[in-house]
């Protein structure tokens, strides 16, 4: 387990410089598949994935990024992904929304809000059935806490005894749609606790408390416990889909998108680093740059995927 | 020496569920009702008792959640099986089944297979009306990555259960009801039958009825009635929906010059039409008469008998189809006489109790 501040801090400055650098890149339309950045919402990821080992593993949807690289996936699959070539990590059937590293124990995101929840469940009873030592955390947003399979597996998992993770970013908004619009008023994390989950609420943009809250709800899940339930709040500051800033679209308040961007993560985090001499500092992103650079070449020189393969795919 | 007797398919799928997870210990088994005293349908009776509660389970009615959560399984190690006492059931976990389980391999680019069987269960008849008695099997084999069975003999629902366990790729499996006590001859051992290969019942050279689950029953009693009266024709059991077996069907085409399609479903956007679709683009010179759907009305099942009467073509309703569409002089009283049901058309005909 990675328990040393400086590697949290890494690891979230890492995917927010990834993130960045797709953005600043998308307009040259070299990367032809929807994007949903995960700039402001890194601490969740990265205090969640710290507190699991690589054996577990970790299922997510549509915005996956963070998550993806978090669980260690690999950097050069996941830009050539999105560039759609041969050694993407789908070999370019999937592009930016369905990402996987088995090896690094991803086992997988896909854009169906909810769909990645009931196999997360299920793998978890695999483990169980299995006789693994493996806990398995999902995250999923605020609006995937709308859909029915949801429910379904909550209780499949307490009815069980699985060693799941529920890990709900609440960032607000469902696209443009505002949380108070879709649920009713009662928090997420109680209804989860009304279904037998042990839960948790805390402030997803500070990673310490993402990073213990996780650490224990694992250890309590290696030991037998009923699942756990972790809500986060935290804030997307980019657009929904794309690499834009849509603050001008005007369907968040001016204050909460200041306040939000006041409780940056990696900006908080940065300020409680004891980093000496700050030179290091300065070598941490300069080593980010340079694995994301060429991570990055190696994406644009990547191979074009062969149409031919297609039809293998389909049945094993 | 293969010890042969003659079991009903009911306790046929039965078997074929022991035999598989006594090979394999991955294979688990869930539905609702599973474990209870009616074992859907006897189909489950006593494996409970027989493999434990960790591989036997019965489960919360949640279709979409559960058929998540076993394609999780699935991916993760296991082999599980899932039964819906209805197919209409199975409408629950089409996002599951559509947007994951047939696109899971697919979208990862081979990397992860999902071995998953869902048997799902149609019927007619008995009231079971608009909700209980849909025969869904086009919308399944409209998707790419799904594989679709409707096996009509014992030999072959206990052979393709088999089979679709083995499989590393979903499989929806789909039995007829009015099969389920139907006797046939079937093997002790285990074994399997192709997934992919219809089978030619009864030969014949006048006309080629391509039949779908309990089609192939009525089928067969028409072309017995027919052939007394000299129409000849050759039923092909299609057994497999998605992958079509069309080389089997477009060479008996070829030999009989017509094309008869048998569903259990609605005509339109069915299977039969796809059939018909694929027997015109390569072999439409061998066609003497155009290509002909028997299939239910475009509505949805009734449940009064007053009103099922002639909402299902039974034998008698596809032998005056074939006769009149071959162009042939026998007479109504000649079929009526000899298909003349003994039972009242919504339940089982006594007719035909195997073996096929």
């Amino acid at each position: 387990m990675k328990n040393d501040i400086e590697a949290l801090y890494r690891d979230m400055l890492r995917i927010r410089r990834v993130e960045e650098a797709i953005a600043d890149r998308y307009a040259a339309q070299e990367m032809r598949c929807p994007v949903h950045l995960s700039i402001g919402q890194e601490a969740v990821a990265v205090g969640v994935c710290a507190a699991l080992e690589k054996k577990d593993g970790v299922f997510s949807s549509h915005r996956a990024h963070a998550h993806y690289l978090a669980k260690g996936g690999s950097l050069k699959a996941m830009l050539a992904e999105i560039y759609g070539k041969e050694e993407g990590c789908c070999k370019g059937v999937g592009g930016s929304m369905h990402m996987i590293d088995l090896e690094a124990g991803f086992l997988g995101a896909v854009p169906i809000v909810g769909a990645t929840v009931p196999l997360a469940v299920g793998a978890a009873w695999a483990a169980r059935l299995r006789g693994e030592d493996k806990v398995i955390a999902v995250f999923f947003g605020d609006g995937t806490f709308e859909e029915g399979a949801v429910f379904e597996s909550i209780n499949f998992a307490v009815l069980h005894r699985l060693p799941v993770l529920f890990v709900c970013e609440n960032n607000l908004y469902a696209c443009y749609t505002r949380l108070s619009t879709r649920q009713a008023d009662r928090s997420i994390h109680g209804v989860a606790a009304s279904c037998g989950c042990n839960t948790m609420s805390l402030d997803g943009n500070d990673v310490l408390a993402v990073y213990d809250a996780a650490r224990s709800a694992v250890s309590d899940l290696r030991n037998g416990s009923t699942p756990y339930f972790i809500e986060c709040a935290t804030y997307r500051i980019r657009e929904h889909c794309g690499p834009n800033i849509d603050d001008e679209l005007g369907y968040r308040p001016k204050d909460e998108v200041e306040e939000w961007k006041a409780a940056c993560p990696v900006a908080r985090l940065q300020s409680r680093l004891d980093i000496q001499p700050r030179d290091r500092l300065a070598d941490m992103e300069h080593a980010i740059t340079q694995e994301i650079e060429e991570a990055f070449a190696c994406a644009l020189a990547g191979k074009t995927p062969n149409q031919t393969d297609l039809e293998g795919y389909l049945y094993g | 020496m293969v010890e042969i007797r003659q079991i009903t398919q009911a306790e046929a799928i039965r078997e074929a569920l022991e035999q598989a997870m006594l090979e394999d210990e991955r294979v688990m088994l869930i539905g609702e009702g599973v474990p209870d005293p009616k074992g859907i349908f006897g189909t489950t009776s006593g494996l409970q008792e027989k493999f434990g509660n960790s591989r036997v389970f019965d489960m919360p009615l949640a279709e979409n959640g559960m058929t998540g959560i076993c394609i999780g399984a699935a991916i993760s190690g296991m082999r599980p099986v899932i039964v819906h006492q209805r197919i209409d059931f199975a409408l629950l976990c089409m996002d599951q089944l559509v947007n994951n389980a047939a696109k899971w391999r697919y979208m990862f680019a081979g990397q992860v297979n999902v071995p998953l069987v869902v048997r799902v269960i149609v019927g007619r008849g008995w009231g079971q009306g608009p909700q209980h008695a849909q025969s869904l099997q086009a919308m399944f084999a409209h998707v790419p990555g799904l594989k679709v069975v409707m096996p009509s003999s014992g030999y072959d629902a206990k052979g393709m259960l088999i089979a679709a366990i083995r499989d590393n790729n979903p499989v929806i499996y789909i039995e007829h009801r009015w099969l389920h006590g139907i006797s046939d001859d079937v093997p002790c051992e285990p074994y399997s039958v192709p997934l992919d290969k219809a089978v030619i019942r009864r030969s014949g050279r006048h006309a080629t009825v391509v039949a779908f689950s309990f089609m192939v029953v009525e089928a067969l009693l028409a072309a017995k009635a027919l052939a007394d009266l000299g129409i000849d024709v050759e039923v092909i059991d299609a057994r497999s929906v998605r992958p079509l077996d069309m080389e089997t069907i477009v060479e008996s085409v070829k030999r009989t010059g017509a094309l008869i399609v048998a569903d259990t479903s609605w005509k339109t956007g069915g299977i039969a039409g796809e059939i018909v679709a694929g027997v015109s683009e390569t072999a439409f010179g061998f066609l003497r008469h155009p290509p002909l759907r028997v299939a239910l009305p475009d509505l949805p099942a009734p449940t009064s008998h007053h009103l099922t009467r002639d909402y299902y073509p039974d034998a008698l309703c596809l032998a005056r189809a074939i006769a009149t569409h071959l162009g042939s002089d026998v007479t109504d009283a000649d079929l009526v006489s000899r298909l003349f049901r003994t039972t009242p058309h919504d339940v089982p005909q006594r007719e035909f109790r195997g073996p096929f």
